[in-house]
């Protein structure tokens, strides 16, 4: 008897009958992981948050706010009026005379580092509040608009104590109420941008959300008062385009920081001229995604969609223009093309979703007629073939090539899921048509040649410059623009600058 | 166990659709960035996949599995009741596919390949010197026959890293050749050992040069280092087999192998085989698990998904 006759006793294997062959699953579909919900706590009523209390508007307006994924409102929220405008700006006033710039900077920091805390342990009704009120897909609003709001508030309540080393032998103060005016692309993130360097240096603040997205706005109002901040420290007020420039005209506020497009930008900078108010702008892009053929290609075409398709293309510093040198033009579009099919377009709460919804219909409206605009101009379009939700704003990630440089697509910020793409022959040609824009506020450089991302970045005229990689943020890296992107910095030391009075 | 003297050479195989040459793979080479590859792995391995997707993705899964025992102290009795695990995974439920393939060193091949006969379950076979390669070419080469005349339809060899890491990548894709060419009827499986080999842009490389060199299967591991397959690893072999298939029109496959111990893990493996290369590679003719414990932790998430409640380790089979 052999050793397998032992262990096979009468063959008992050929009598065993096998498992079948696999199923094979073609197409695979992923069942839909849907974010729960129900522990969200969004009111079914938003009041003004003013002097630390959260009261009824003046102008005894609401206005509703919806979801743009499914079109159904969400919640009412206050529209502030003049009056409004004024009983915060005084609150936030008589707060920084009385309070806020008395209280001994390591305490300023402690409250600071509250909101961090606190931003964190509410992570996850944040995360779906945002991707709820904004579109964008819950991953997105999960694992990189909250935790960098936390981080930002970490970041500034490191500095609030240090701030003589940040400003060596320069006195510095604060400059009193800062009235903060943020976009509806990344709501949370943006507040936290404004709010935590203004505290930092000892301002006081009047914040008005986008009117789209107000509610991690307030849901942030929640989290200083639970915070228990001096009342009147941080004061956030919602309402539409009316409320901001009440805002800006009022002459109890010492600096405007305003975030959102460059047409409102140069409205807010006439009004303020011969104020003497400060002003930090940041405004629009179209950035140049700058590929070179000896870039790793497969993950610039990674870099290219995250810098196009992140957040739908609500950002400003989305890489808009692809620049790709022609020799690898051909293998560089077969793969976008393929990676572009590959994007999960749908429910923004599902966590396998990549691609959300458009913001608002103004905004998918406006998308819409600059991508008719390219077809009209004769660049070739390709859009994924994905299918789009019935209700709800949304389109498709979209991107053309032949592009000419004189373009409207190629000029204007799209703000949205387009990109255009353009071909280049050198270096040179590269660097002089990516300067070739109003705007300067971000770039891409894909290259595995050290030198030469040196040598572009240095002459690219843009804020932040990524090299084989895209759309990387940090609370230590000042962010900003050149020309008509802005200026101003926000994040890092650069970000207390526009906050302090130096002597 | 019965004396293997046969010596006979295998058929010769198919001429290859595609010219197979050195040069070929090192012009269709581009480079690897770490921090970008790392970050769409880890992306993907953050999918989500619930009810009915999870369940399917698990019994693809097991049908993907090659369960592999390469151990000094292995004995027909171990391996044939591997053989049993891997042609009926669950006698409770016969619904659950059998696996890929089992894997063995040659000298258990008789043992598995009749064991295995007629049950759809592939005999694979270790063989070059495994895990280091470091023997004489033509000792290979005639071990490499051997392990096929004794039954073994796959064969997984290792590559030369001696020679990969001295840049003689002629000598490389020679062996590969020839191994494929004494392989005859077998698929052959290349290991690139990528812990060995340094970084993603000597992974794509190596892999290049593997297909070309005649590779049915390119893979990760040997499971004998510290450092087995990886998502981001596995995801650059997908990246230079999606290439190769874009230049030569052949498919090749994929076997990462070396650390999947889990159900989750696999999981990830299978998303990221999805979303690199499709629904066209979602087979066991293209894509294999090395992997010992992982059938059972999938064995376990099964019962889970179909109970509701996670079963005691000791109701599932130890082989």
């Amino acid at each position: 008897m052999t050793t397998e006759q032992i262990h096979d006793p009468q063959g008992a294997l050929e009598r065993l009958k096998p498992g079948p062959a696999a199923a094979l699953p073609v197409p695979w579909e992923y069942a839909p992981s849907r974010e729960a919900t129900d522990h969200v706590p969004i009111r079914p009523r938003y009041e003004l948050f003013v002097g630390g209390k959260f009261v009824a508007p003046r102008s005894g307006r609401y206005f509703p706010t919806i979801n743009p994924a499914t079109e159904e409102t969400l919640a009412e929220v206050a529209e502030a009026g003049e009056a409004d405008v004024d009983a915060a700006v005084t609150e936030a006033r008589r707060a920084f005379d009385k309070t806020w710039r008395k209280v001994k900077p390591s305490e300023r920091a402690k409250y600071i580092f509250r909101v961090a805390r606190l931003i964190q342990e509410k992570s996850r009704a944040l995360a779906v509040a945002e991707t709820l009120n904004g579109g964008k897909p819950i991953k997105e609003s999960r694992d990189i608009d909250v935790p960098l709001a936390a981080a930002h508030f970490f970041y500034y309540a490191g500095w609030a104590d240090k701030l003589p080393y940040a400003f060596p032998t320069r006195k510095v103060e604060p400059l009193g109420v800062a009235g903060q005016i943020i976009p509806w692309n990344f709501p949370l993130l943006m507040a936290a941008w404004k709010i935590a360097p203004a505290l930092a240096a000892g301002n006081t603040v009047v914040l008005k959300p986008a009117e789209t997205t107000p509610i991690t706005a307030m849901m942030l109002a929640e989290i200083f008062q639970e915070a228990d901040f001096p009342p009147g420290v941080v004061n956030i007020i919602t309402g539409a385009g009316e409320t901001g420039s009440a805002l800006v005209r009022h002459p109890q506020v010492d600096k405007i920081a305003f975030t959102g497009s460059t047409e409102v930008g140069k409205r807010i900078q006439r009004a303020l001229a011969g104020t003497g108010k400060r002003l930090t702008l940041e405004l629009g892009g179209k950035a140049a995604n700058i590929v070179f053929e000896d870039a790793p290609l497969d993950q610039a075409v990674e870099g290219i969609v995250n810098g196009i398709y992140f957040n739908q293309g609500h950002v400003c510093c989305a890489g808009s223009r692809l620049f790709v040198q022609e020799s690898i033009a051909e293998p560089l579009m077969r793969k976008l093309r393929a990676r572009v099919e590959t994007l999960r377009l749908g429910d923004p709460l599902d966590k396998n979703t990549d691609v959300g919804a458009i913001n608002s219909r103004q905004q998918l409206e406006k998308i819409q007629e600059l991508v008719d605009s390219g077809v009209a101009e004769g660049a070739e379009m390709f859009q994924s073939s994905c299918q789009l939700p019935s209700r709800g704003f949304w389109f498709a990630p979209t991107f053309f090539t032949g592009v000419a440089q004189s373009s409207r697509i190629a000029q204007e910020e799209i703000f949205g899921p387009v990109l255009s793409v353009l071909t280049f022959r050198t270096p040179e040609e590269a660097l002089e048509r990516a300067n070739n824009t109003p705007y300067g506020l971000s770039a891409g450089v894909w290259t595995e040649k050290g030198s030469r991302i040196l040598k572009i970045a240095q002459k690219l005229k843009a804020g932040v410059v990524w090299a084989n990689t895209y759309n990387k943020f940090d609370p230590a890296s000042p962010f900003g623009g050149y020309k008509e992107s802005g200026f101003g910095r926000e994040g890092g030391l650069h970000g207390l600058a526009p906050y302090v009075k130096l002597s | 166990m019965s004396e293997i003297t046969s010596n006979q050479q295998p058929a010769r195989p198919a001429p290859s659709p595609y010219r197979r040459d050195l040069s070929d793979a090192l012009n269709a080479l581009v480079p690897v960035d770490q921090v970008g590859v790392e970050e769409r792995a880890a992306s993907l391995a953050k999918r989500s996949l619930k009810k009915e997707t999870k369940v399917q993705a698990l019994r693809l899964a097991i049908s993907m599995i090659d369960l592999t025992t390469l151990e000094g102290k292995d004995t027909p009795g171990k391996v044939l009741a591997l053989c049993r695990k891997a042609i009926l995974p669950d006698p409770l439920d016969a619904s659950i596919p059998h696996v890929g393939a089992v894997c063995v060193y040659p000298n258990m091949v008789p043992v598995v390949s009749r064991a295995l006969k007629g049950s759809g379950v592939k005999t694979a076979a270790v063989a070059t010197a495994f895990p280091s390669g470091q023997s004489p070419l033509e000792v290979r080469i005639d071990e490499v026959r051997r392990t096929v005349a004794m039954g073994a339809d796959e064969i997984d060899m290792v590559i030369s890293r001696s020679a990969f890491l001295t840049g003689d990548y002629q000598r490389v894709f020679d062996e590969i050749a020839e191994v494929k060419d004494a392989c005859g009827p077998a698929h052959l499986k290349v290991i690139l050992e990528t812990g060995e080999l340094g970084s993603y842009d000597q992974v794509r490389k190596a892999s290049m040069i593997a297909m070309y060199a005649g590779a049915d299967f390119i893979k990760t591991s040997t499971g004998k280092i510290p450092v087995g397959a990886t998502l981001p690893v596995t995801l650059v072999m997908f990246e230079a087999i999606r290439d190769f298939h874009h230049l030569t029109g052949v498919r090749i496959g994929m076997k990462p192998a070396g650390g999947i111990s889990n159900a989750k893990l696999a999981l990830a493996y299978l998303v990221l085989l999805y979303e690199t290369l499709g629904a066209d590679w979602m087979t066991p003719d293209l894509f294999r698990l090395g992997a010992s414990s992982l059938l059972n932790d999938i064995l376990m998430q099964l019962r889970k998904e179909a109970t509701g409640a996670y079963q005691s380790p000791d109701y599932f089979t130890l082989d």
